[in-house]
């Protein structure tokens, strides 16, 4: 009966009840809505990072993957030298440069990943074959699409340009084998990949046995920080990030972000908490009569309290409920505002639904909602019946 | 050979701060009896009701009910001994506006965790001993007030209780409906149910069978009725 007394009494102010709901719906979809952004990001990188199977990125020393135009010299020897550590299945290098692809009215600029196409992580094939040709390259679509090319077109691509004698330096006829998704890159980025000696032949010598970086595989059974230090320490040239280090280098850029994210799940956590205190306070008071004479009829104060209790619990689990649906909706609407950002790689999601977050951050919400019943129930389950009803009747 | 009385009250005293609402009170009530304390505004009558009934305890004395020394039992017990021993009738009725009349009178035995379908059986049973069977499943919002305060004497019959509590329970009423609720206690006592009432009414003090008289806290008389016909 406590149940139905607890339906009936929220039944009882159904537009105040309803309003309630709403605002813990608010309160919790912002909640959620943190959980998923102070998790999002990180837990995306991640997935990126692992997702070809890597587990180690070399780069000059003192830099990160990309960060700055150095490159890492003799790349044919420091290759050679990885593949002699322990435990390291795979090194596949990549170059990266600016292109030009000429004979349009104005040329196309766009980047290039010179790789090894049988040990490379950096593009998925959709269509075609892999640019194993010295004359071959995959395509992003957004280049195609600049180009209005297609598979089988023969594009005049220049890696330079010289100011003063304003010609194209390092052309070349390549032969587009394949349409491709770029994994680092967004899907609005103009890109091709192609074999790393063709890319270092049309560099000249200022590219000739670079590398931007390293990417390597290592076998299971072989802590991927134990091969990085010993790289390190093979080439004192290069710094070695794992990707177990690569994740906490962005969790620890991302620390503001996830600070905010916290302090703003916490302020809505909060005002959930005192919004069913205000509303179950209000409703005992409203009802102090009524809780007085249940008592002189001889109903317990525990069994009072349960039922505000319940009331409150109903009011938070409705309201979870429903954040949780305003959540996921209104995340989805920022993740695609957030991922137009130009440059970010199409896997990074900002707003990440992960089960156990989202339902823990929830239970929360509606633990502080069994904790805001519970004051006002006792305080009201407690006052002396006598006097409250002389009160109540002279009111 | 004399019966032990079922209400035994011993030099009660309730004082509030600085005001001594009943003062050294003590009274003796058997089975069966119907009494009726009156006295003007403020003179504890409600008070006492409140001691008799376990929801008030005294500064000073003793209430006894049935052998139970309820003026010393912990909330807990107390509460338990009011849900089993005791029915209460208010002047303000007091029902639970969200439920129905019949859920109004089952939720004393649903306290008392009595199964649904005895508790249905008994509620039904009740509203019709009050003339409310075929208002059952109406909201105290839907009913009149004589009718709200029978619903409230049902539920005050809930769980079988030793004794009925009722303080003004006419105070509300008008003169027909509260003649209606005269004679439906005049017939719960005839039916062996010990009651106390305190009243302004008049016509229900005339109606109990021993009047006890209060003034600033105390009893000075104390007197049977004669039995009307």
């Amino acid at each position: 009966m406590r149940f139905q007394l607890a339906a009936l009494s929220l039944r009882r102010h159904a537009s105040r009840t309803l309003l309630a709901m709403l605002g813990v719906a608010v309160s919790a979809a912002m909640l959620l809505d943190m959980v998923m952004l102070a998790t999002g990001m990180r837990e995306s990188f991640a997935s990126l990072l692992g997702r070809t199977g890597f587990t180690i990125r070399v780069s000059p020393r003192g830099t990160l993957p990309f960060d700055s135009e150095a490159m890492i010299g003799q790349a044919s020897e420091a290759q050679a030298a990885m593949y002699r550590i322990a435990g390291v299945t795979a090194v596949a290098p990549v170059l990266g440069a600016t292109i030009h692809v000429l004979g349009h009215a104005t040329p196309i600029t766009a980047f290039a990943l010179g790789v090894d196409p049988a040990v490379q992580g950096d593009y998925q094939r959709l269509e075609g074959t892999e640019p194993t040709a010295p004359d071959a390259l995959v395509a992003s679509d957004a280049l195609l699409a600049a180009l209005a090319a297609r598979i089988g077109d023969t594009l005049d691509v220049a890696v330079g340009f010289d100011p003063q004698l304003r010609t194209y330096t390092g052309r070349r006829r390549l032969v587009v084998t394949g349409r491709a998704r770029f994994i680092y890159l967004s899907a609005t980025d103009r890109a091709v990949a192609l074999q790393l000696g063709a890319l270092q032949a049309m560099g000249g010598v200022d590219r000739s046995d670079r590398v931007s970086l390293f990417m390597l595989r290592t076998a299971p059974n072989v802590d991927p920080e134990v091969a990085r230090a010993a790289i390190e320490r093979a080439l004192p040239r290069v710094t070695a990030l794992s990707t177990a280090g690569a994740i906490a280098e962005a969790e620890h850029r991302l620390s503001y972000f996830r600070q905010l994210a916290f302090i703003l799940g916490a302020v809505s956590l909060v005002v959930g908490f005192l919004l069913v205190t205000t509303i179950v306070t209000v409703s005992v008071n409203e009802r102090i009569g009524e809780i007085a004479v249940m008592r002189a009829i001889g109903v317990s104060r525990w069994h009072v309290v349960q039922q505000i209790v319940i009331e409150g619990i109903g009011l938070s689990l409705t309201g979870a409920a429903g954040g949780l649906v305003l959540g996921i909706f209104t995340a989805r609407y920022l993740n695609s505002i957030l991922r137009g950002f130009p440059g970010l790689p199409d896997a990074i999601e900002f707003f990440l639904f992960q089960p156990d977050a989202a339902f823990r951050a929830l239970g929360l919400l509606v633990v502080s909602g069994i904790a805001a019943g519970i004051y006002p129930s006792w305080r009201a389950a407690s006052l002396p019946i006598s006097s409250t009803l002389r009160e109540e009747a002279v009111g | 050979m004399t019966s032990q009385p079922l209400l035994s009250i011993r030099d009660v005293h309730r004082d509030y701060a600085t005001v001594h609402a009943v003062r050294g009170v003590s009274l003796e009530i058997n089975r069966g009896e119907y009494v009726a304390v009156i006295g003007p505004s403020g003179c504890g009558k409600s008070t006492l009701l409140n001691l008799l009934g376990a929801i008030d305890r005294p500064t000073r004395g003793t209430v006894s009910i049935d052998g139970t020394v309820v003026s010393s039992l912990p909330d807990r017990d107390a509460t338990h001994f009011r849900l089993t021993h005791i029915g209460f009738v208010f002047q303000r009725f007091y029902l639970i506006p969200v439920l129905t009349a019949r859920e109004n009178v089952e939720l004393p035995m649903a306290e008392a965790k009595i199964a649904p379908p005895v508790r249905r059986e008994r509620a039904r049973e009740l509203l019709g001993y009050v003339g409310l069977a075929e208002r059952a499943d109406h909201r105290p919002a839907e009913l009149s007030g004589g009718e709200q305060q029978r619903v409230a004497i049902a539920r005050a019959l809930a769980n079988r209780p030793t004794v009925l509590l009722a303080d003004e329970p006419t105070g509300e009423l008008d003169a027909l409906t509260g003649s209606d609720v005269i004679a439906l206690f005049d017939r719960l006592n005839r039916d062996g149910m010990t009651m106390i009432v305190v009243t302004h009414d008049e016509k229900l003090a005339g109606a109990a069978r021993r009047v006890v008289h209060m003034l600033d806290g105390r009893v000075v008389r104390d007197e049977p009725l004669l039995r009307r016909a």
